[in-house]
């Protein structure tokens, strides 16, 4: 039978997982992107592998301390929001989505290739860069939380820096939109002619806003491996859409939004996964193998992404009449 | 005052371009690729596993690459001349053994470079290559050149004809079409489901499986888009609904199919030499087929009625309408010969892979929009040109490339491009803005 | 400024002895705030704008007019930046205006609204205002995180925001999303949101285009207004009796070339004036591009065969 005790537990673990900040994270930094910029940009599985592999190279490679390894992400990202901005940010907006998701398309190759496998790792990817991070742990060996929130010493110091982190950048994109930047680039979002028109330099708030919300991605690229190996196959295409999924989900001109949305997706994500698992086992799916039933929660998540563009534009958490979507 | 606002954009571009430069630079010095022995078991439970002798020595460095499913990993034999290939799914994988890597003097038995493997009961398997004696026949520099370029036409034109579909689409409609890369599917998968399992023969089973996609795109267009279209969905929403639906179908096909890779009939017949281009019945059917229906299409847009109403639509679809063209009619038209056009592109795709999976029209997505865009959004014939410029600078990209990043020069070059003319190859200016 | 006064009622008091000579096309000005010499845009095989030597005068209210089809919009964003001539020359107060781009030529004081009225729909009326404000510390990323650096500055914005609200009767309304304005509400919008940076050259794009009746005398008063507060007016319109109520001088563009210079009553008496709007045809509007019409005529070509 089903031991839903178990499928429950299992979903709650997700509640305050490294992986839910990392994609919270990533749909924050969507969100200044799409959410109150108006910009398109589907490379933020790019963003977030530029955190990871900034941090693991220059760790591995380079023996950089942690601060440093986090300032080569960070500056690698940057460079790469201005590479693709430049050509793009002028252009209308689908040229940017197309450029973007073709450059984080390049960035996966290069990281997958066999050509710089003494680097890379090439398909394998990379591990053991963990060490720096868990040095900087002030706990004391031993296990914290109650049940299913039980995590050992590591654990507990990773849900602790990652979820600083979100709420951090929360109060920092918060404190943005609503000053008078915030005000330009939602403008921006609505009409840029028209702010063009008012006498603000549309180009230079645009390329900030893509660096931004680059960075945010590339933070969350790093929290994302700490909880498990560098993998170049994780970057792909797909995990923008997933991220889209979130911010939509949550509602993509909020604050909240993100970090609710990925909530939600990775909780459901888990119970769903768990659920079909062992409805295959107890014979309730009878056409379906295991592996296939697998696949059945990635067709939920498209519907579920469907659904929601189509019926609830404007997200669970976001106001009707503030739906965000570029014209 | 706008000197200084011209230096600066020009300073900018020149940032660009030299990390392009540096980018392309990086890639071409080839760097001792390292030795690695065990790849991917770590990371996968499914093994393959092997030991490259000739007259019972070893042979170390021999480079092997598995392939199958979307994955795709290298490795080199260590001194006892084993290797081990981790693999994420029990599954056929292609595995060739890579011969300019043997020594001097020792080939691979005749045609078994390349070998299909598959997992028995267990987790792990052993795929050996039987070596022999021989003289290696090695090409010329300009011939692989040759060769190349017929192989990067032939692959050209299978994405011109998904490429045009979605160019048509998004001329017509607006829409960046992300699940364009479904129906490119939809047409390999009706080919094996009809010319396989169900063993119709090939003649029948490929043009039921161009209408069985055409269909598709029609029902596409009725059942999903013109109901969005009606309520007024914007474009950007629209694009991420078919987003959502590419994932949704994506993996429905996976839950149907399995990950696994299937062959459709006819692949692997015999090569035949022409010179130095070396090409099979397949091959060279594909190239003619290609070329008359994308012929046949630039007759229906140039000279019938509908076809000029469709140009029409695309140019300036408040005008077309104004004028007494049914917009609808065309843009359901347009969808159920963008389905055909991306249903054939998705059989000869599995023909030129070789073949049918899952996720194998998602795989060369970014490569049709990269047509599209290199040629001009929303003109079919920029994406015809564009589509051969792609499929040229895939296949000799592996001329200075290696073959695992062949699809980076041609994303790489898109770039470039949108750079330097924002419009595309063929199209106008005026539209970007 | 502040104590604006009440929108009036009767005939506007017309500026008159703008000009040095004879009223013709690329008659010198007394105080020219715009000169162009030599623009040209052509569009493909299609000549936009062909303007030889243009002045409008300063503190005045100049109208635009001329056939569909014109170029009146084109120059509009020619002179704004927005769009980029082949040839020419133009300058604003002097300033050389050639290759500026658009937000650098609004900092000027040379402020556009647009024909379709491009008000900030998901923003409220207030933010639509405030947005307006030039020089704003708060707009720079970084003094955007510490609100104690803008703080002062954004709340003399919103006074002066209201203010202006008031004047265009808004200000009731200045906590709606923009997008819950009629047509004519976000015209007046976008006519104040132009002037919270106190503009010396005013340009508006078919103001009074789907504006409701009632609302168009408070208009024309608005416009009429900025030119007692020093302000010069170019505005585009169709109207004619809008253009000889309040314009002082009239500029008639055909096909690309300024056709007649003039007061507004000579102006509608002048034979080029009468030959371009009768020889054009009013009814086609070739919808926003007028490039992209081959195929529809190779098709109605292809109708008139049959």
């Amino acid at each position: 039978m089903i031991d839903w005790g178990q499928l429950f537990s299992n979903a709650a673990v997700e509640l305050i997982s490294p992986t839910t900040a990392a994609y919270a994270l990533a749909a924050l930094g969507l969100a200044v992107h799409f959410g109150f910029t108006g910009l398109l940009n589907f490379g933020q599985a790019g963003f977030m592998a530029l955190g990871a592999y900034g941090y693991a190279i220059s760790t591995l490679t380079f023996n950089f301390p942690v601060w440093a390894s986090v300032l080569v992400g960070i500056g690698a990202s940057v460079v790469f929001a201005l590479i693709l901005g430049v050509p793009t940010l002028r252009l209308r907006a689908d040229y940017l989505a197309i450029v973007t998701i073709a450059a984080a398309e390049i960035l996966r190759l290069i990281f997958t290739t066999n050509t710089y496998i003494d680097v890379t790792g090439s398909a394998n990817g990379l591990s053991g860069y963990k060490g720096g991070f868990a040095a900087l742990n002030p706990l004391p060996e031993g296990t914290y939380g109650f049940a299913p929130f039980t995590n050992n010493s590591y654990d507990t110091w990773l849900r602790i820096v990652a979820w600083t982190i979100v709420i951090l950048a929360c109060l920092f994109v918060w404190l943005l939109m609503r000053s008078p930047w915030g005000r330009v680039v939602k403008g921006i979002r609505e009409d840029e002619d028209a702010v063009r028109a008012l006498g603000k330099n549309v180009f230079s708030y645009k390329m900030q806003s893509l660096i931004i919300g680059g960075v945010l991605g590339t933070v969350a690229g790093m929290i994302f491996i700490l909880p498990r190996a560098v993998v170049p196959s994780n970057y792909q295409t797909t995990l923008t859409f997933f991220i889209y999924t979130i911010l939509l989900l949550g509602g993509a001109a909020t604050i909240l939004g993100p970090v609710i949305g990925s909530i939600i997706f990775w909780v459901l994500l888990s119970f769903i996964s768990g659920f079909i698992a062992r409805a295959v086992e107890v014979g309730w799916l009878p056409f379906l193998s295991n592996v296939q039933a697998g696949q059945l929660r990635f067709v939920i998540v498209g519907v579920v992404l469907m659904l929601i563009v189509i019926y609830r534009p404007q997200g669970i958490f976001g106001n009707k009449k503030e739906l965000a979507f570029v014209k | 005052m706008h000197t200084v606002e011209r230096s600066h954009d020009r300073k900018l571009r020149a940032i660009v371009v030299f990390f392009a430069f540096l980018l392309t630079l990086l890639s071409m010095s080839s760097l001792p690729a390292a030795s690695a022995d065990d790849v991917g078991t770590d990371e996968y439970e499914f093994v393959f596993s092997g030991n490259v002798q000739f007259d019972r020595e070893p042979l170390e460095n021999v480079r092997l690459t598995v392939e199958g499913n979307g994955y795709e990993a290298e490795v080199e034999t260590d001194a006892e001349g084993r290797w081990r290939v981790g693999v994420p799914e029990k599954d056929t994988y292609t595995i060739t053994l890579d011969e300019d890597t043997l020594p001097e003097g020792v080939i691979v038995v005749e045609g078994q470079a390349s070998v299909d493997a598959e997992f028995g009961l267990t987790s792990t398997k052993a795929v050996n290559f039987f070596l022999g004696e021989g003289v290696r026949e090695t090409t010329s520099y300009l011939d692989t050149v040759i060769d190349r370029v017929f192989n990067g036409l032939n692959f050209g034109l299978l994405l011109a004809l998904a490429s045009i579909g979605l160019s048509l689409i998004f001329g017509t409609t607006g829409l960046s079409n992300f699940a364009h890369a479904e129906m490119v599917t939809f047409g390999a998968l009706m080919a094996f489901t009809f010319g396989v399992v169900l063993a119709v023969p090939l003649w029948l089973a490929l043009p039921v499986a161009v209408v069985a996609t055409a269909a598709f795109g029609y029902f596409n267009d009725a059942l999903l888009w013109k109901p969005l279209r009606r309520r007024g969905v914007g474009l950007i929403p629209m694009m991420i609904v078919s987003i959502g639906l590419s994932l949704a179908v994506r993996y429905l096909y996976q839950v149907f199919y399995g990950g696994s890779t299937s062959q459709l009939p006819g692949v692997g017949m015999a090569e035949m030499q022409f010179g130095p281009v070396s090409l099979s019945w397949v091959d060279i059917g594909s190239m003619i087929g290609s070329t008359l229906i994308l012929l046949g299409v630039a007759y229906f847009l140039l000279r019938t009625r509908i076809g000029k109403a469709t140009r029409a639509v695309s140019d300036n679809p408040g005008l077309a309408s104004a004028s007494g063209i049914d917009v609808d009619r065309v843009i359901r038209i347009v969808w159920t010969l963008g389905g055909a056009l991306a249903g054939l592109s998705g059989i000869l795709w599995a023909y030129f892979r070789p073949g049918v999976s899952w996720d194998m029209g998602f795989q060369i997505l970014l490569l049709i929009f990269a047509a599209v865009v290199l040629g001009g959004l929303g003109t079919a014939f920029g994406a015809l040109v564009g589509s051969v410029i792609v499929g040229l600078l895939v296949e000799l990209s592996t001329l200075f490339l290696p073959s695992d990043m062949k699809y980076v020069g041609a994303l790489g070059v898109m770039i470039l491009i949108l750079l330097f003319r924002p419009q595309g190859i063929l199209g106008r200016r005026e539209r970007i803005g | 400024m502040s104590n604006s006064p009440a929108p009036r009622r009767g005939a506007p008091v017309k500026t008159t002895g703008l000009h040095i000579g004879e009223a013709e096309p690329g008659v010198a000005k007394v105080d020219p705030i715009v000169v162009l010499d030599g623009v040209k845009r052509t569009f493909g095989g299609l000549t936009a704008v062909d303007v030889e030597h243009l002045e409008i005068p300063r503190n005045a209210i100049t109208a635009l007019i001329g056939p569909n089809g014109a170029g009146k919009t084109t120059l509009f964003n020619l002179l704004t930046g927005f769009d980029k001539p082949n040839a020419g020359t133009w300058s604003f107060d002097g300033q050389t205006l050639a290759g500026v781009p658009s937000f650098k030529v609004a900092k000027m004081g040379q402020v556009r609204t647009f024909q379709l009225t491009k008000a900030l729909a998901l923003l409220s009326v207030l933010d639509n205002m405030k947005l307006g404000g030039k020089d704003q510390k708060g707009e720079n990323l970084f003094r955007a995180l510490v609100p104690s650096s803008w703080r002062d500055q954004d709340r003399a914005l919103e006074e002066k925001a209201i203010e202006l609200l008031a004047r265009f009767k808004l200000d009731g309304k200045k906590d709606d999303y923009a997008a819950s304005l009629s047509g004519g509400q976000r015209k007046l919008l976008e006519m104040a949101r132009a002037l919270m940076s106190d503009p010396a050259l005013v340009m508006l794009d078919e103001p009074m285009a789907g504006v409701n009746p009632a609302l168009t005398q408070s208009l024309l008063d608005h416009i009429l207004d900025l030119k007692t507060q020093g302000m010069t007016v170019l505005f585009v319109e169709h109207d004619m009796q809008m253009v000889r109520h309040i314009a002082d001088w009239v500029v008639v563009m055909a096909e690309g070339r300024v056709v007649a210079e003039g007061a507004p009553r000579e102006v509608m008496q002048n034979q080029a004036v009468i030959d371009a709007y009768l020889g054009s045809h009013h009814d086609t509007d070739l919808g926003e591009d007028p490039t992209r019409v081959d195929t529809i005529k190779e098709l109605l070509h292809d109708d008139d065969r049959t």
